[in-house]
Parts: structure tokens; C-alpha cells; sequence
């Protein structure tokens, strides 16, 4: 299949919404690679970070939010602290994340009423943290 | 007398001494006849190298010297140079090339290499025993240049060298000088109007009282030699006497006949009594014959001899020879666009909305056809998607040029900004291979490009165009994600390879200056003589050495217009004296060397039946000395005897 480039889907309103939520620009990364050389969970991810930036560059946001990247990213900020142009992936892979929650789920995956005492003294603070701002809208 | 000669054994660093063992060299070259002293030491070129140099000349009284170094065309000047501080004849210094010709070619074996650098200084020992004491041949210096070629490097170089004082000659074939530059609409980084900073420049020339202006001319011939060429200039005939023309522009007005116009780059129509743009240097018009009705009609017509009111047109005119000399020549002839015809799965030549970066640009100027609007070719509305590809015809080793046209990345960067800035929700596309910005504020103009006016950069080389309900379909790939892309374009535009102007190459024939296999013209020295060619008294400026941007093109202009200044600030010019040479003891006048002389330096002499050689002219070329079936004709410093006896030394043992 060929990947057809428009106008309009380069300028996809989601993906100026990417933009707005991340607080980051899109067409400032060129591409280096260094963010996906350096991550410490990219053997996870099904796409590389940087190429998730790529498929919004091209318009590609559909692409961008099925990968499983996006939910694999743990907010280390490793790459943002190495980018040469100041791009922080992790706040891109929020921006994608609030966008596949608030867009394709009615209820949050986790409500915060569930997580019982239990669990809060059983699993260290950061990850309910993580997973609520992770799964939840 | 008793030559003695001394042998310096240079390591250069590691560059020899890794490979060969220079102490052993030197000292094997100690033992051989006819050599004083020899010793090795690390940079021969170095200040204590020199002087290491000097001082053996004095305490050990040599009396030739043998540098065994890099090549002769790094350091032979050097040394020769070191050698006559000393009191040595700078011909009696010579260099025994052990660098190139041996450690650089035999890494890995040592032992080999040594025994060969040793041979090749045995060799030069030889050699040099026989050197004479030569010296320069002095000639005469005309203080006027030639420039060809009125771009903005001959433009460049003439006004410098004529604000050093010097006269000089500009001779360009088109109408108007100005170039490619005087099309251009903005200029890369700064975004600067070309005609804006290029037509004051172009008025100082016409205007300077040191210079001849000759437009609408060519060369025809060139002999001589520095310090004295005999130039032929063909002033064309434009069938206007153009010093009684006003320029008052009448003629181009009424002139019926129209022909696509190559300052427009046929994207409007120029008269066949023309000028090439309203800002021309002179403003004053030419006939193009071919397309003049008068011409084409059997003198039907005439209309602009009628109207004239100065009585300019003269349907009479014939080329006319102008004969000038001078001391030096620049060549300034610039570069010619790729023949977009040559880019067959681009369309190119076929499709209407696949155009050249010059039709581009004229599109973009504000004095161009389109009045600074971009407009698609075919139906004249303005394209909401753009695409811009790069290397069209370079980088390209199997099919076009191999090398990078180095400017389109710019250019093209430049075309997607300028784009945007006049169609603000358009879209622009460049496909590139990598995006070189090597050149200051470059880096930051494409980025700005990218960011701010967001033109996307797809990485990938475009395999196909076509067209389609009305679009230029665009296919591609790019290369970051793997994926294939297809635009559908309303225009494309194709930065095609910087390939030598069409007529550079026959002129370098006629001037007998060297090219490349491209056709751009060869420098003396990729690195250290970068504006000079080989050929003594000519220059190289601008785009015809290479493809260049404005500010280098004029970074060398100015570097070959003090090399000028730097020639005549001399009343002499000192040739080099490793010419020929005929004993008139054993010339039978066969005048063999007459005729293979290249140069027309040998002549034949009637009294005395003899051929002779005019040091003037001789470049020492060798093929006289090749010809002469008596042995008459020697290359001084390189006779026969140091030939034989230096071929005996190679092969001993």
C-alpha cells in the first residue's frame, strides 16, 4: 500500500491536538534516532520512538496511536534529556495516549475507587501513579 | 668541478618513516659517489628542517641538493627557495619523491619500500651531478586581464582587479552581463534580493573607467603566454550599433516576431530585437537573426529600422575581430542546468507542471513572467501541494553525474520557503537523500524551513512521476519508515545537476587550459591552488571550476583577481627555465620540431639553417626533444646523459 501524503492529513486537527497536549513540535525533530538508540525499553516497543514521530510528521496518526509503543514508554525521560532538539517523546506519548483514552474509551480502564489499600501498600507508588495517568483520560 | 651533493632524508612524520627506514636510507646514501653528507630528520619542511638544510650547504660546501620528501608540487618551492639562502642554485635542489611514489604504496613492506627509496635518490643523485645553474627567464608584463564570463564571479574578479589599479577586458557572449544570478528572485540564507545586491554591481563594471566592456562576444583565439596573450575577441554582430542606440526601447516594443526567452527560461516570450531583462548592463538591444523576420523573410519587415530614432539598426553588420593583449586571464564562464529532458521517469521536457529551479525562480522574482506569483504552467492557477526533489541528475553514478551539485539543497529549501511565504496554507515537499547545509546561517535557514514555514522533508529518492486527473502523481518512498508515499501534486519542481556551461569546454580547448572529465576547469592544486590552473596566466573563478553557492563563487572570484594583482604587481614575470634547447652545432634544420611544437615556440631560422627555441614560449614540454633525429633538441637540467645515467641507477642490480 502506498501511503498517500495530503495537506490535509499532515495538518490532521488531532495531530495539531498531539501538539497543544505535549506542548512539543512535531516538525522539530529531524530524525536523528538518537531518542530510539538510547531508550531503555525499546526492545518492547513495536516501533521505534522516533518513528512514531515520523508517522505524525507524514500525517499518519492512526498508525501512531495503534502502536504499542505509546503504552510501553515509561516516562524515563532518557530521551529527553539526550534530544538534540529539545523533542520530549514521553510527553508526545502522553499527549497520544489521552487522545486513544478520551476518543476510544467511555470508562477509564482504571478507576481510582478500586485501588484498594492492598494494592497501594503492595505496589510501589510511582507505577498506580503511572498506570492511572497511563490508562486512565 | 667536483659536485657534492647532499642528502636530506625527510620522515615526514610517520608518513615515511613508518614504512621505510629513513636511517639506514641516508646512510647508504652517504657511501655513494659524488654525495658530501646525508642525513634524515623528521619534518624536512619545518623550520629546523630548513635550516638543518642550510646550514649542511655552508659547513659541508655542497654544491646540490636532494630533498628526499612528498611530491616535488608540495615542497620543490620550498627548498629551492632554502637551498639559494644557502647559495645553492635553486635548480641544483631537487626533489627525490619517496613519499607517493614509495611509503604511501608499499605499507607493510618495509624492507622493499627502503630499498626502493634508497634507488629513487641514487636516481636523482644522478641527476642532479649534471644539474646546471639555471635562471628564471624573465618577460615582458601586460598590466591588463581578461575576463570571460560576466557573472557574478567575472563581475567579482573584474571590479577587484580594476580597483587595484590594473585595466581589464570583460568579454561576455550574452547581451547582458549578470549571469544566472541577475535571474535569480531571492538569495539563500538571508533571503536577500539577487537583483538588488547584483544590479549596483553590475552598473560599477559598465561604469568603471579601468574597464573594457565587450558584451555580445566571444573568443576566439588565445596565443601567447603569461605576461603576454594575444587575444582574438568576435564582437557578434548585433545589428544595432549600440554606442548610437539610446536604448530608448522602441524597437522591442513594435518587433512582431517572438521566441520563448532564455533569461525567462521559456516561460514567456522575448522579441527578436531584444534585451534579455529591463535591468540589462547595457540596456541597449541586439537582433537575434535566427528569429528576425527581416533575416528569415528576405528583409521583409524592418520595422525597428523604421521606427528608430537615432537611426541604430544597421542590417549590415558582420562579426567583427577585435585583437587586445593582455597579462592574465580569468575564466568566469559559470554553469548550465542539467537538461531536465535528461530525466525521463521525472517527465521532465514532457509534462508542463514539471519544471526547472531556474523556471522556479523566475516564477518566484518579482520582475519574472508570472510577476512574482506562482502559477502552474498548464492551466495558470495557483498549486496547493508542491513537491521539490533534489540530486535530478547528481549523485547519480550510473545513470547521470556523479558528483553533488552541492547548492540544490539550499536552493531548493529556499524555493518550498519563498512558496509558503506566497501561498500561506500550501503544502510543500522536498525529497532528498541527505540535506547538506554546509555554509554559514545554512544549518538554521533549513531549519526554519522545516519548522516554521513546515515544509516536510521525506526522506528518499523519487522513482516515478506521471500524470492523473490533472495531478502530477509523485511516487516515492520514504526511507524512515520504510514506507511508499504517492503526493498528488499540482507542481514539481526539479533541482537538476550544476553541469558546466555548454560552451565552457570548447573554449578551454581553445585556451588550452585543462577540465575535468565533467568539463568544469581544472585547479593547479585541489587544496593550495585552488583559483589558478595549471597553465601559467590563467585563472579560475566561479561555478565553471565546480558548483558553488553566490558567496563562495565570489570568495573565489576575489581569490583569483589578487592572484592577478599579485602577478602584476611585477614589471617582469620569471618563467620557469626547464625548457628546450637546440645545439646549433649538430641541428641539421630538418625543422621536425617546428612542427610538433604545440606551443609555436620552436622556428626555423634561415640564415643560419637552424631551428631555435623562443624561451618565452616554450612550456618545456619534451616534444621536440622526442622528435629530433639528432639529439639536438635537450630539456635543459634533463638531457639525455641524466636520463641515461638515471635510468642506470633505477635499474642497478
Amino acid at each position: 500500500m502506498r501511503l498517500k501524503l495530503t495537506r490535509d492529513l499532515i495538518r490532521d486537527e488531532l495531530i495539531t491536538r498531539v501538539q497543544d497536549l505535549s506542548g512539543q513540535s512535531l516538525l522539530q525533530c529531524y530524525q536523528c534516532g538518537k531518542c530510539s538508540a538510547g531508550c531503555p525499553v525499546v526492545h518492547e516497543m513495536d516501533i521505534v520512538p522516533s518513528e512514531v514521530i515520523r508517522l505524525l510528521q507524514l500525517g499518519q496518526l492512526d498508525e501512531a496511536l495503534d502502536s504499542k509503543t505509546i503504552w510501553i514508554c515509561a516516562s524515563c525521560l532518557q530521551c529527553a534529556s539526550r534530544c538534540p532538539k529539545g523533542v520530549e517523546f514521553s510527553s508526545i506519548c502522553d499527549a497520544l495516549r489521552q487522545i486513544v483514552l478520551r476518543k476510544r474509551m467511555a470508562t477509564p480502564r482504571v478507576d481510582a475507587d478500586d485501588v484498594s489499600a492492598i494494592m497501594v501498600s503492595d505496589a510501589p507508588q510511582m507505577g498506580v501513579v503511572g498506570a492511572l495517568r497511563k490508562l486512565n483520560g | 668541478m667536483e659536485r657534492r651533493i647532499g642528502v636530506f632524508v625527510c620522515h615526514c612524520g610517520s608518513n615515511i618513516a613508518g614504512v621505510v627506514d629513513v636511517k639506514r636510507v641516508a646512510e647508504e646514501l652517504r657511501k655513494y659517489p659524488g654525495v658530501a653528507y646525508s642525513t634524515d630528520y623528521t619534518y624536512m619542511c619545518s623550520d629546523p628542517g630548513q635550516n638543518l638544510v642550510k646550514d649542511a650547504i655552508k659547513k659541508h660546501d655542497l654544491t646540490g641538493v636532494i630533498v628526499a620528501a612528498c611530491s616535488p608540487t608540495l615542497h620543490e618551492t620550498t627548498f629551492r627557495r632554502a637551498g639559494r639562502a644557502a647559495g645553492v642554485n635553486p635548480y641544483q635542489v631537487e626533489i627525490a619523491n619517496i613519499r607517493e611514489h614509495c611509503s604511501w604504496v608499499h605499507q607493510g613492506e618495509k624492507e622493499a619500500a627502503t630499498e626502493k627509496a634508497t634507488r629513487i635518490i641514487k636516481t636523482m643523485v644522478e641527476k642532479a651531478v649534471l644539474d646546471e645553474a639555471l635562471d628564471p627567464i624573465a618577460v615582458p608584463m601586460t598590466h591588463r586581464a581578461l575576463v570571460v564570463g560576466a557573472g557574478i564571479s567575472g563581475i567579482q574578479a573584474a571590479l577587484d582587479i580594476a580597483n587595484a589599479g590594473y585595466e581589464v577586458i570583460v568579454v561576455e557572449k550574452d547581451p547582458s552581463i549578470g549571469g544566472h544570478m541577475a535571474q535569480l528572485s531571492e538569495t539563500f540564507p538571508t533571503l536577500d534580493c539577487s537583483q538588488c545586491i547584483m544590479t549596483p554591481k553590475m552598473v560599477e563594471v559598465s561604469q568603471h573607467p579601468k574597464i573594457k566592456l565587450m558584451t555580445y562576444s566571444e573568443i576566439d583565439d588565445v596565443s601567447g603566454y603569461v605576461g603576454s596573450f594575444k587575444v582574438k575577441i568576435r564582437k557578434k554582430a548585433a545589428y544595432v550599433d549600440r554606442d548610437t542606440c539610446n536604448g530608448c526601447g522602441l524597437c522591442m516594443e513594435k518587433c512582431p516576431a517572438k521566441t520563448p526567452s532564455e533569461f525567462d527560461e521559456g516561460l514567456a516570450d522575448r522579441k527578436a530585437i531584444y534585451t534579455p531583462f529591463p535591468q540589462a548592463v547595457p540596456n541597449k538591444p541586439v537582433i537575434d537573426a535566427e528569429h528576425c523576420t527581416y533575416f528569415l523573410k528576405d528583409g521583409k519587415c524592418g520595422i525597428c529600422q523604421k521606427i528608430c530614432p537615432v537611426d541604430a539598426v544597421d542590417f549590415e553588420q558582420k562579426d567583427e575581430i577585435i585583437e587586445e593583449e593582455v597579462g592574465a586571464i580569468i575564466v568566469a564562464t559559470g554553469y548550465d542546468l542539467y537538461p531536465i529532458e535528461n530525466m525521463g521517469e521525472y517527465g521532465g521536457g514532457k509534462y508542463e507542471d514539471v519544471i526547472t529551479s531556474l523556471q522556479f525562480e523566475r516564477m518566484l522574482s518579482a520582475s519574472g513572467p508570472t510577476g512574482g506569483e506562482v502559477l502552474r504552467p498548464s492551466d495558470g492557477e495557483v498549486p496547493n501541494e508542491v513537491v521539490f526533489l533534489t540530486c535530478c541528475g547528481s549523485r547519480d553514478p550510473e545513470l547521470h553525474m556523479p558528483y553533488c551539485s552541492k547548492v540544490c539543497c539550499m536552493y531548493l529549501t529556499k524555493h518550498a520557503m519563498l512558496y509558503k511565504h506566497k501561498v500561506h496554507d500550501g503544502q510543500a515537499y522536498v525529497f532528498y537523500m541527505d540535506v547538506r547545509t554546509a555554509g554559514k546561517g545554512y544549518e538554521e535557514f533549513y531549519t526554519r524551513a522545516a519548522e516554521e514555514d513546515d515544509v516536510l522533508y521525506v526522506r528518499g529518492k523519487v522513482s516515478k512521476i506521471f500524470e492523473e486527473d490533472g495531478k502530477v502523481m509523485v511516487w516515492g518512498v520514504d526511507t524512515l519508515t520504510g514506507k511508499k508515499v504517492e503526493i498528488a501534486a499540482d507542481l514539481v519542481v526539479l533541482g537538476l545537476a550544476t553541469v558546466p556551461n555548454v560552451a565552457a569546454k570548447e573554449l578551454a580547448n581553445k585556451l588550452k587550459i585543462h577540465t575535468d572529465e565533467w568539463g568544469f576547469l581544472a585547479e593547479a592544486h585541489p587544496k593550495l591552488r585552488p583559483v589558478e590552473s595549471l597553465s601559467p596566466g590563467f585563472y579560475l573563478a566561479g561555478a565553471a571550476q565546480g558548483p558553488k553557492d553566490i558567496p563562495e563563487a565570489v570568495a573565489q572570484a576575489s581569490g583569483a583577481a589578487s592572484k592577478v594583482a599579485d602577478l602584476f604587481a611585477e614589471e617582469e614575470y620569471h618563467r620557469e627555465p626547464i625548457i628546450a634547447v637546440i645545439n646549433d652545432d649538430t641541428c641539421a634544420g630538418c625543422k621536425v620540431c617546428v612542427s610538433v611544437c604545440p606551443y609555436d615556440a620552436a622556428e626555423f631560422i634561415e640564415e643560419d639553417g637552424v631551428a631555435r627555441i623562443q624561451e618565452a614560449i616554450c612550456e618545456g614540454c619534451g616534444a621536440c626533444i622526442a622528435a629530433c633525429p639528432s639529439g639536438s633538441a635537450q630539456q635543459r637540467n634533463l638531457t639525455d646523459e641524466q636520463l641515461y645515467r638515471m635510468v642506470s641507477a633505477a635499474l642497478e642490480g
